[in-house]
């Protein structure tokens, strides 16, 4: 092995046989490793210490409202793409405790419940996720208040990335550029190439905390052949993606859309569930719950994911805001394509397709927005064949 | 004479109208005082006056059963009082009693409406001044309606 | 961000189901001083948290002043407190009225219902500085006289001579000697000067949307108008998502807002 210091930037390859040291090395570095694995038929994020819990040789098929998982026919370890979970859940967890408060002599004390956060490390984590989690870190970390618990979990982990070497069945993230290939926020990423009995990853350090896991697994720098196969690979996902969203102008088509049909029309489809809400990575809204002990003696305060399809989301008192569907689902779209913008200078969306994999009522986002386009369009024919 | 036109002229009623109208109606103005609690008409009677409101506040009232007066809107310096003098049966559908002292310029409802419709021009005038008036009190009354306070809005 | 232990010092009863909490910090971590116009987070073990406007004396450092109004399930437990209890809160959150920037400058102040609350401070401050202000006019509106918040100092607002205060109601039951009609009436009648007059209006939606109107009828240009905007909220920091109206937080964008760079965010159905 040469034992040159990696640096970032830096190609290597890693041999699939040499992949548990991956894992290895990142626990001794007290990292909890977390990453995809199968659970109730899906492919779901969760602890492993072995390489084996990975979905090996499977595959996920999606598309409007359905998800199933196929057997490949090959041992890849990363080949399918998004599941119902995302990072979202080690970062802004669906449950946390803010604050506690317990009965003293003279009323009550109120006292942190914010954990001390775990150390994890993130396998397989998409280019689309990642762009997730850039739009989370923008909520909660670059404001004007800063979520301290967001902050001490997003600073305790080290990322794993996976670029794509086969688009989903409902994904679009070529046409946002949010993927498939990861460009920035993480510390490893990787690309799958298994071709007859080659089964390597190429692996770009994009940290020192990268360099430094890497220098501890057994590698090679990569060859031109080897990065060729590769780059090959993340370029004929983006050839393969179905779906499109065109992102140009469409916040100011959004904006002067408040009014359009479409939003009847989804409003009648729409089963106000909130699944999409729950699988969206980038979709932040909480809630808050209190909770007192059956001695009445201590009570919790705590923040759970909320959906803004619910109808108390904007309840003020004497009613809610958005009362009818179609004013909710305007609410979330207009969110992720429009307002989301003004807020925070990118798209609240990232491709991933996972509202159209999980909507029970089929309901495609990029559908519902190419039928705002086009019907704006027709109308400008229109006003422009009068004139 | 002049002080009349002055006051006709410095009126929000007036804002805007021809001069020529303004000393024609001068002319006809009767300065009227009420004190406090003072009624300056009753409901059911007959309507003959157009008030021109200069000073203190006026509150239109509606007798009722059990309850005593209800006041139902004020009124008061700058603004009108009355105009159920232009349209049949030419009667007053409430009372109006001064709150405070009150000064208004009176004009004899029936003159004014003749010379609205001798000349169609100060009818126009005077009509869209009217008409402005109530498509306030009408809106004010809406909203009146809607209680817009309450914890529904 | 944890809330901070307050002691109830005195318990108002304003009208039926309003009540003002006089609030005094239990340590040195309790923050009284606010700016006219900001919120907090008040909470109570077991009930949750809700934002209430500061409705005291910016000039005071002694006590925290909110008015509440017991419509939801948290205020409703508020309303049970007495002298002495605890209370928690977080803050001060949120933008505030533009009373500094109104100086030199005519200013009239709407209110309609709870909304004299928020616009309490402001008045105190422009009391304070009244040597600094041109015209002061306060216009209140409420649905019956027993609905009208502070009636003792509106008395004494009225006795003033170098401000004009004008009360109106809907509906005068209970011996009303005072206005009658809703607040757009009132502004017609306000002695200030459209031309250099900042107005600042908070009531429910639907009374600032139709005093706006009237302002503009003055012409009172919309950039010199400032609204208080209500919705649901949770956290006060713009993490929770529930206050957004468009693309604002209303939260940590708001409460006080321009007029003329919300109203199309307000005429909006539904959002």
């Amino acid at each position: 092995m040469v034992n040159l210091l990696l640096e970032n930037g830096d190609l290597v390859v890693i041999e699939q046989s040499d992949f548990q040291q991956l894992l290895d090395v990142l626990a001794e570095r007290t990292y909890q490793v977390v990453g995809p694995t199968i659970r109730d038929s899906a492919i779901i994020y969760d602890e492993m210490t072995s390489y084996t819990k990975l979905p090996i040789g499977w595959t996920d098929v999606q598309g409007k409202g359905t998800y199933r998982l196929k057997r490949r026919e090959d041992d890849a370890l990363f080949g399918y793409t998004v599941g119902p979970h995302s990072w979202k859940k080690y970062l802004h967890p669906p449950v946390s405790y803010l604050w506690r408060t317990n009965t003293t002599a003279d009323g009550f004390q109120v006292t942190t419940a914010i954990e001390e956060p775990p150390k994890l490390a993130f396998i397989g984590v998409r280019a689309c996720e990642l762009q997730a989690i850039a739009a989370q870190d923008q909520v909660f970390l670059q404001g004007r208040f800063v979520d301290a618990d967001y902050k001490a979990r997003r600073e305790n982990i080290f990322v794993v990335a996976v670029n794509c070497v086969q688009a989903g069945g409902t994904c679009f993230c070529a046409s946002l550029k949010t993927g498939p290939k990861a460009t920035s926020g993480f510390d490893l990423a990787l690309t799958e190439v298994l071709t007859g009995t080659n089964h390597y990853f190429l692996v770009e350090i994009g940290s020192s905390a990268g360099a430094d896991v890497m220098q501890a697994v057994t590698h090679q720098p990569a060859s031109p052949a080897q990065i060729e196969a590769a780059e090959a690979l993340v370029e004929a996902t983006t050839q393969q993606m179905g779906r499109t969203l065109e992102p140009l102008d469409l916040k100011e088509l959004l904006y002067n859309s408040y009014e359009h049909p479409q939003w009847d029309e989804l409003g009648e489809r729409c089963l106000g569930c909130g699944s999409c809400t729950m699988v969206c990575p980038t979709c932040f809204c909480t809630t808050t719950h209190d909770t007192i002990d059956v001695t009445g003696e201590t009570t919790a305060h705590s923040k759970k994911w909320d959906s803004c399809f619910t109808m108390t989301f904007s309840y003020i008192h004497g009613g809610n805001v958005r009362t009818p569907l179609r004013s909710r689902y305007r609410q979330w779209l207009m969110h992720k394509f429009a307002t989301w913008l003004d807020q925070f200078g990118r798209s609240g969306c990232v491709g991933c397709g996972r509202c159209i994999t999980w909507c029970p009522a089929y309901i495609d986002i990029t559908e519902e927005i190419r039928a705002i386009q086009e019907s704006t369009n027709k109308q400008e024919e229109k006003i422009g064949g009068k004139l | 004479m002049e002080n009349f036109e002055q006051l006709l002229a410095a009126h929000s009623f007036f804002k805007g109208i021809d001069a020529k109208y303004i000393s024609r109606l001068a002319e006809q103005a009767t300065p009227v005082s009420f004190k406090a609690g003072e009624y300056i008409f009753h409901q059911s009677e007959k309507a003959r006056q157009f008030y021109l409101l200069n000073e203190g506040k006026v509150a239109v009232e509606v007798p009722t059963l059990v309850h005593g007066s209800i006041t139902i809107q004020t009124t008061g310096q700058n603004e009108i009082l009355g105009w159920s003098w232009l349209f049949p049966p030419y009667t007053w559908h409430f009372d109006a009693r001064a709150m405070e002292a009150t000064n208004a310029l009176v004009f004899d409802g029936e003159w004014l409406r003749g010379q609205c419709e001798e000349d169609h021009e100060l009818g126009y005038a005077f009509m869209k001044r009217i008409s402005e008036t109530v498509v306030n009190r009408l809106q004010a009354t809406r909203l009146q309606l809607l209680d817009v306070y309450g914890i529904h809005f | 961000m944890l809330p901070h232990l307050f002691r109830v010092h005195q318990v108002h009863r304003e009208t039926v189901d309003t009540f003002t909490l006089q609030l005094d910090p239990v340590d040195e971590r309790g923050a009284v001083s606010f700016v006219p116009g900001q919120f907090n987070m008040l909470y109570l073990p077991g009930a949750g948290e809700v934002p209430i406007s500061v409705s005291g004396d910016p000039a005071q450092a002694k006590h925290l002043t909110h008015t509440i109004r017991s419509v939801g399930a948290v205020t409703k437990v508020m309303d049970k407190l007495k002298r002495g209890d605890l209370l928690a809160v977080r803050g001060p959150f949120g933008t505030h009225w533009p009373v500094e920037e109104a100086e030199g400058n005519d200013i009239v102040i709407i209110a309609g219902g709870l909304g004299l609350a928020p616009l309490r401070p402001a008045f105190y401050q422009v009391l304070s500085d009244r040597e600094k202000y041109n015209k002061v006019v306060l216009l209140y509106g409420a649905r019956t006289p027993q609905d009208l918040l502070y009636r003792h100092e509106l008395e004494r607002w009225r006795g003033l001579l170098d401000v004009q205060v004008e009360v109106t109601v809907d509906s005068p039951v209970g011996g009303w000697h005072g206005d009658v009609g809703v607040i757009t009436t009132l502004i017609p009648r306000g002695h200030f000067d459209p031309a250099r007059t900042v107005a600042l209006v908070c009531g429910p939606e639907i009374m600032m949307r139709y005093t706006v109107m009237e302002l503009e009828k003055r012409e009172v240009s919309q950039n010199k108008i400032f609204v208080s905007i209500e919705r649901n909220m949770k956290c006060a920091t713009g993490f929770c998502g529930h206050c957004q109206l468009g693309p604002i937080f209303i939260c940590k964008d708001g409460p006080i807002f321009r007029f003329d760079l919300v109203k199309d965010w307000l005429g909006k159905r539904d959002i």
